[in-house]
């Protein structure tokens, strides 16, 4: 299809009013003289001027077409007027016909162009190389299935992973005003440089939809700052990957499950971003388990560990308004945390009782005698929150009781005390061993109605500066 | 054709690599491999001769027919017994 060096030229579609009505303008134009007509929906639109039919939308796309009606002008192959929509006047100066839709009135609004669409420019764009997306293509054979060469590759965290073709990336980029070609920094264990585009692509290999890219972002850069040591959290025998803890509004925007099942499986967006942030770890950094992964166990939250925390049924500050965030805003927490210690208490009616048995089941973490312990994330259910809700209890009093009560006598964490040889002499005789630094212990509130059944997210040996610290994060849209 | 983009950071080459061929034969196990075409076993037999002669172990595998990839079963007990194999292709 060949565009006029000179003449008249008109995108058109079907499914728009205002290019229908605008049919007898273009018979009367086409009789006249030099018009070329496009359609780009319909082979048989508009059936009173003769037109091609723009199929492929690489007319439109060439000449850049936003809105139909566009009527054009060309002077020597080179485009110099263009209308878009029906603007009476502006038709009228364009084509120097005085009298042009004199039934017609004066002003239309146009409709958007079918080969901006969504779905429809990606492919577009792709096809005539246009992306600016930078990463290295792969071709697979025709008869190679995706989804297995995918896994051959070994770009798999084990479970099947959606192939990043460059349209599904570029959609991905939708979801971030934020240059594709940002580095955010270097992912290890390889010290890869981190664009946007390469979490893109990972996000969409997670199964992840354009608005989940700036909670993945974020959690990325989180990750990847100093005090989270993610090169250790990486490498570590021990159980941890990074567990990402969403506030603010972005939440509910794009439909976190904070409710029933918070840590569970069957939310699309709890479970994509937290696998999105391991496959970058994996694919960008190279961290690969039996590699520079050395953890002896693991845990299932390494494939996504994503919680929302559940802010409108709570009483108290959200993680994110305790760490600095500006309310209104978005944010994530990463913490290097393990698996789930269910701390299942029915019968407690008073904080000091519920506070206890919080604080007896904190002391177990990794060991009932291994103190100081590793930071704990712990995830307060509604039944449980409504105890200390009841009673007043704000969370600095919930935390200050928990750092109190989770101490033990010095001689019960001796080695060789209770008849185990684990143990620790590092308090003196006489004195309270403390389980938690300062700042050790994280509390939010998530969770299904009825339950007493609150939670532990063990913290890494590691914990605090020796290691990794909490990070939070604001999320840029 | 379906073409992606690379989700790794790109230090690798994007196709991928083959083994290494050994340098040498000496102490490996090598399995000979007929995949059933005319007088494969004629040239397999005479290899056979010549590595054993040679001091090597050798293994003989066939396949039940040229017509179809291997049988998973066959690959992984070709794999879990020897360290390379010589295949007789064509007739």
């Amino acid at each position: 299809m060949n565009l006029p060096e000179n003449g008249l030229v008109a995108v058109v579609k079907r499914d728009c009013e205002t290019c229908g009505m605008t049919e007898p303008v273009l018979a009367a134009l086409a009789e006249a003289g030099s018009l070329t007509v496009f359609t780009q929906d319909d082979p048989a639109f508009p059936e009173s001027v003769a037109h091609e039919y723009d199929a492929s939308l690489d007319v439109s796309h060439a000449l850049k077409i936003e809105v139909v009606p566009t009527l054009l002008r060309r002077e020597g192959g080179r485009e110099v007027a263009r209308t878009y929509g029906w603007n009476k006047a502006e038709w009228r100066e364009l084509t120097g016909v005085a009298t042009l839709g004199e039934d017609l009135p004066n002003l239309r609004p146009g409709c958007g162009a079918k080969n901006i669409e969504p779905g429809i420019i990606e492919d577009l764009l792709v096809r005539h190389g246009e992306t600016g997306l930078k990463s290295r293509r792969i071709d697979f054979g025709a008869q190679e299935d995706e989804i297995e060469a995918l896994f051959d590759r070994g770009w798999s965290d084990g479970l099947p992973v959606v192939p990043p073709t460059e349209a599904r990336v570029l959609r991905m980029l939708d979801g971030t005003t934020r240059d594709p070609q940002e580095v955010i920094g270097k992912v290890p264990s390889d010290l890869a440089d981190c664009t946007i585009e390469k979490i893109a692509i990972n996000a969409v290999m997670a199964g992840c939809k354009p608005e989940y890219l700036p909670v993945v972002i974020a959690a990325v850069e989180a990750v990847l700052e100093e005090p989270f040591a993610m090169h250790g959290v990486l490498a570590t025998t021990m159980f941890v990957g990074p567990v990402v803890i969403v506030n603010g509004p972005i939440r509910r925007a794009i439909g976190m499950n904070a409710k029933g099942n918070a840590l569970g499986q069957g939310f699309r967006a709890n479970n994509t971003i937290g696998r999105a942030l391991q496959l970058v770890i994996r694919n960008v950094g190279g961290g690969r388990p039996q590699e520079v992964d050395r953890a002896t166990l693991g845990n299932p939250g390494k494939l996504s560990y994503c919680i929302a925390e559940d802010e409108e049924g709570s009483c108290w500050d959200s993680l994110a308004a305790e760490r600095g965030i500006a309310d209104g805003k978005s944010a994530v927490t990463v913490f290097a945390g393990f698996g789930l210690q269910g701390i299942v208490d029915q019968k407690s009616r008073t904080p000091e009782s519920l506070a206890q048995s919080f604080a007896e089941c904190l002391k177990t973490l990794h060991h009932p005698k291994i103190y100081p312990g590793a930071d704990a994330l712990v995830v307060v259910c509604p039944e449980h929150e409504r105890t200390f809700r009841d009673a007043g209890w704000s969370k600095a009093r919930l935390y200050e009781e928990l750092y109190g009560r989770a101490q033990r006598p010095a001689e019960e964490v001796m080695p060789g005390a209770g008849g185990i040889a684990e143990g620790t002499s590092a308090f003196p005789a006489g004195s309270m061993a403390r389980k938690f630094r300062d700042g050790g212990l994280m509390i939010v509130r998530a969770g299904g109605g009825a339950g007493m059944f609150s939670g532990i997210i063990g913290g890494w040996s590691a914990s605090g500066e020796k290691g990794s610290s909490p990070v939070t994060k604001e999320i840029s849209l | 054709m379906t073409t992606i983009l690379d989700p790794t950071g790109e230090r690798s080459v994007a196709a991928r690599p083959r083994l290494a061929r050994p340098e040498r034969l000496e102490g490996l196990k090598v399995g000979l491999l007929d995949i059933a075409k005319t007088k494969g076993d004629i040239f397999l037999d005479r290899i056979e001769q010549r590595l054993t002669e040679s001091g090597l172990e050798v293994k003989r595998y066939a396949k039940p027919t040229n017509t179809r990839p291997a049988p998973t079963p066959l690959y992984q007990q070709i794999a879990t017994e020897v360290d390379v194999v010589i295949e007789a292709l064509s007739d």
